[in-house]
């Protein structure tokens, strides 16, 4: 809020009125409807529904196939969260120590950002396609009887590759930003302190980069649960037998391919409340400050 | 003699080895994309140019049944245009006048509209994508643009990056503006407006990489050929590949690959500061 501001008119209600109206008919509205679809249950023609209230939770959620899903997600959000932020942090901090080349460095490093997920999706599918991949051949060469359409440990390998894959650059950015907002008497002065450079990185630049990491940790698992829905649709479909299906490709399967809405929707509303308990999280930690 | 400098030396290998592991899937799909359908098959992935460049991409933008059924290539690369234009103008067009509401007025409904407008950012299009496709098809906006892109803006990230800056902006400017007797509408469009520029631009370019990218909810929305995105033309290649026939045509899923991946990049390399600094400053 402005301490100076314009006195009361109608006019603040002209400007906010296009955003708002957005939002309560395509937010607020399939919000809304979404939450009260869970509790119902439609015959398989969707002629008649009948309000059952939790049972549609109960069936998705205490099923083997859900806690599957929800298992793989965990893991998977967990895995291509340390993995991208490991080695883009890597990649940062060379990148800001090189003098020459520097610049072609972070262009190389960065560009991939603009690649839709799909796309890398498939792009990562052809490698280890059985007919032409190079990927596929060389790990099958190297005594791995690879093969990510039987073995649900390669899907998952190839997922997770391709996911960290595309969430380098994002993570790289935002630690190069970081790094170079380190003040230059701060890294001189650790500089003639402390010789070993690996003991700078643990003692100076890493506590240093705490705030970046902590945001970058909730943006990248908020990455793994929701925009990955593109790379799993163009290499596993979530196969074999539903075991690289995340929670989201899921909902999308039942709602969709299996025509269970109320399932579903109860399976969104559950994610709803799951990416809400991020947020409190998040918000509650940037309330603590990680700031040295 | 010369001091081999171990750790420069170190850094600039893993450099270049990240630099690598980032570039060569897209230089081999690019290279790739260059080749007859029998030389992938035969000799597989490609890493140095093909004769075929001309060919395949001609096939694949301009030819009916290149890639899909019916729609060529590009086809789907304008509608992808008006998806990443309309999304990004959209989104700052909206934010903007809601931004300026926020922080510059004084009424009764602020708090709750500023709640709503916050409760979007909680909850992705992808977790209410069922009942959205239900509300879009009720109001027969099924394979329209229109149908396509508002529920995509529906999210409120842009009012958020517009409120941060608007903040930051001296008091004395309107101050000083309602002195000369300017309105709430002029002070928007002759001072507001032309003092954002850097940060209008700079969230276009991310907003358009951001709505060119969308696929789940095309995916869902899109059923005419005709409206097939660039990338969800991805999809349908991929269902055809997997499904398997005759002659497996690599080449043009590789070309329609790169087609998908050109503008985004092509943007964020021509206006990679802005773009750092919109994606940096944004995300606070």
């Amino acid at each position: 809020m402005k301490r100076v501001q314009f006195s009361h008119s109608p006019i603040p209600y002209l400007f906010i009125a296009p955003q708002i109206i957005i939002i309560c008919v395509f937010f607020l509205w399939p919000a809304a409807q979404g939450i009260y679809q869970s509790f119902l249950l439609e015959d398989a023609w969707g002629l008649s529904s009948q309000f059952v209230w939790f049972k549609n939770y109960e069936d998705t959620i205490f099923k083997k196939s859900w806690l599957q899903s929800a298992t793989f997600t965990l893991i998977f959000s967990f895995l291509v969260t340390v993995l991208s932020l490991a080695f883009a942090m890597l990649l940062a901090v060379k990148a800001n120590e090189v003098i020459q080349g520097a610049r072609t460095y972070k262009t190389l490093l960065m560009w991939a950002y603009a690649i839709a997920p799909p796309v890398a999706g498939l792009m990562g599918n052809l490698m280890f396609n059985p007919l032409i991949g190079d990927l596929y051949f060389f790990l099958n060469a190297m005594g791995w009887d690879f093969n990510h359409k039987l073995s649900s440990f390669d899907a998952s390998f190839v997922v997770i590759l391709i996911a960290v894959w595309k969430q380098v650059s994002v993570n790289f950015i935002f630690f190069l930003s970081g790094l170079q907002s380190i003040p230059k008497s701060v890294i001189e002065a650790a500089t003639i302190d402390c010789k070993s450079s690996i003991r700078r990185f643990w003692t100076m630049t890493f506590p240093l980069l705490a705030p970046t990491t902590f945001f970058l940790v909730v943006i990248n698992i908020t990455y793994a649960f929701f925009e990955t829905f593109g790379i799993i649709d163009t290499t596993t479909g979530g196969a074999p037998g539903g075991s690289t299906s995340t929670l989201v490709y899921k909902v999308y399967t039942d709602g969709f391919r299996g025509s269970d809405l109320g399932g579903s929707s109860a399976q969104s509303v559950v994610l709803m409340l799951m990416v809400l308990a991020l947020t409190v999280i998040q918000f509650r930690l940037i309330e603590r400050k990680i700031h040295y | 003699m010369v001091k081999i400098n171990w750790h420069t030396l170190s850094g600039h290998l893993i450099l270049i080895i990240g630099a690598l592991f980032m570039t060569a899937p897209v230089w081999v799909a690019f290279m790739s994309s260059t080749h007859s359908a029998e030389t992938l098959f035969r000799d597989g992935l490609q890493v140095w140019p093909g004769g075929h460049f001309f060919s395949n991409y001609n096939e694949v933008l301009f030819e009916e049944g290149g890639v899909m059924k019916k729609v060529t290539a590009s086809r789907m690369l304008l509608n992808s245009l008006t998806l990443g234009v309309g999304f990004a103008a959209g989104k700052v067009v909206i934010s903007m006048l809601a931004a300026y509401a926020i922080v510059y007025f004084r009424f009764k409904l602020a708090a709750p509209l500023f709640w709503i407008i916050f409760m979007t950012l909680l909850l992705p299009l992808e977790v209410r994508i069922i009942p959205s496709y239900e509300v879009v098809a009720k109001m027969h906006l099924l394979n329209t643009y229109t149908g396509l892109i508002l529920p995509l803006i529906a999210s409120a990230t842009g009012t958020f990056y517009f409120r941060q800056f608007y903040k930051s902006v001296p008091e004395e400017l309107l101050e000083a503006a309602r002195l000369d007797g300017a309105n709430a509408w002029r002070f928007f469009i002759d001072i507001l407006v032309p003092i954002s520029k850097t940060m209008i631009a700079a969230i276009l370019i991310i907003m358009f990489v951001v709505g060119w990218n969308q696929y789940l909810w095309p995916l869902i929305m899109t059923t005419d050929e005709n409206n097939y995105t660039l990338v969800i033309g991805i999809k349908q290649i991929y269902q055809v590949l997997s499904e398997g026939g005759e002659l497996p045509q690599f080449q043009k899923a590789y070309a329609l690959t790169i087609l998908a991946t050109l503008p985004p990049v092509a943007v964020v390399l021509v206006f990679q500061s802005w773009f750092v600094k919109g994606l940096v400053e944004s995300e606070k």
